[in-house]
């Protein structure tokens, strides 16, 4: 059965993009932008704040691909899977605290930031905060491989593990970062941009205006 | 022990990334955890990180730290407690 891309959502160079939503502020110094992008589009989720920036940056990106998608009314919670991938895992982060280990004289880990040692910890937030209880899976390349998450997501869509999937690239470090995230369905639910589910056209969103 | 309050509320929401927070919505009086500002179980572990790290205090078990971490106002008496002890 072929599977569509019917949206996405690419946040990089302090632009964000999905759909007929974009933002984009280059007064601000790198991650700073992934602030003004949640304070621009108006979501309340306190917890934003708390998360680190890799758990930023996803949430944001989920948030704008949904944004204008009934994907809440239109699959189970089981039936929404989350497959992310990037290249520097949840290093940013690492670095912060092992910093704060690193002086016997000032040790004081911070539990806030060891939590977010995990890269999968942002499939996590994603989930808890739209309830999404699918696969979820996070896997480490060194660039961006269209081929690998189209083999893995149309299995799971093929066996009717999950109906949809959020899947594509998260990538943070100390000095950049990047996102390009798809959703995936069986079949068109919208009538946003119709596109085949196949690793070109990953490859060709991925691409775009990089 | 008012300026403690204060100064305290200030912590809090630096040390718990209480971004949209200014002190003066914290109620010194209010439960810190589930209803008042909705703190959850790694909230906690930052508190006691704050508590050691700028008063140089340890919260000797579960039971003190309920009892410690039920308010600002708690975490005020405590300080002032072991401080002056």
């Amino acid at each position: 059965m072929p599977y569509t891309i019917t949206n996405f959502c690419i946040i990089r160079n302090n632009k964000a993009q999905a759909g007929s939503l974009s933002y984009s502020d280059t007064s601000v110094a790198g991650h700073e932008f992934l602030i003004k992008a949640y304070q621009h589009f108006g979501i309340s989720y306190p917890k934003f704040y708390k998360m680190d920036n890799l758990s930023r940056l996803g949430f944001l990106s989920v948030e704008l691909l949904l944004k204008n998608h009934p994907v809440h009314q239109l699959y189970k919670p089981e039936d929404v899977g989350i497959i992310l991938s990037n290249a520097s895992s949840s290093l940013s982060t690492d670095i912060i605290h092992q910093r704060s280990i690193s002086n016997r004289s000032e040790y004081f880990p911070s539990p806030s930031v060891f939590v977010y040692t995990l890269p999968n910890v942002m499939i996590g937030e994603i989930c808890i905060r739209h309830k999404f209880s699918g696969e979820g899976c996070f896997f480490i390349h060194e660039r961006f491989n269209a081929a690998f998450l189209h083999q893995y997501v149309k299995l799971l869509l093929d066996n009717r593990i999950i109906q949809c999937s959020i899947t594509g690239w998260v990538e943070m470090n100390e000095q950049n970062y990047e996102s390009v995230v798809y959703l995936i369905e069986k079949q068109s639910q919208t009538n946003n941009q119709i596109v085949n589910f196949e690793p070109g056209e990953l490859n060709k969103i991925y691409l775009k205006d990089s | 022990m008012e300026n403690l309050v204060e100064k305290l509320k200030s912590e809090i929401i630096e040390a718990l990334n209480l971004a949209e927070m200014k002190p003066e919505q914290i109620d010194e009086n209010a439960p810190l955890f589930v209803d008042g500002l909705g703190l959850d179980s790694i909230d906690a572990l930052e508190l006691i990180v704050l508590l050691e790290k700028k008063y140089g205090l340890k919260v000797a078990n579960a039971e003190e730290g309920k009892k410690v971490l039920y308010s600002v106002n708690s975490m005020a008496e405590f300080i002032t407690r072991n401080k002056k002890g």
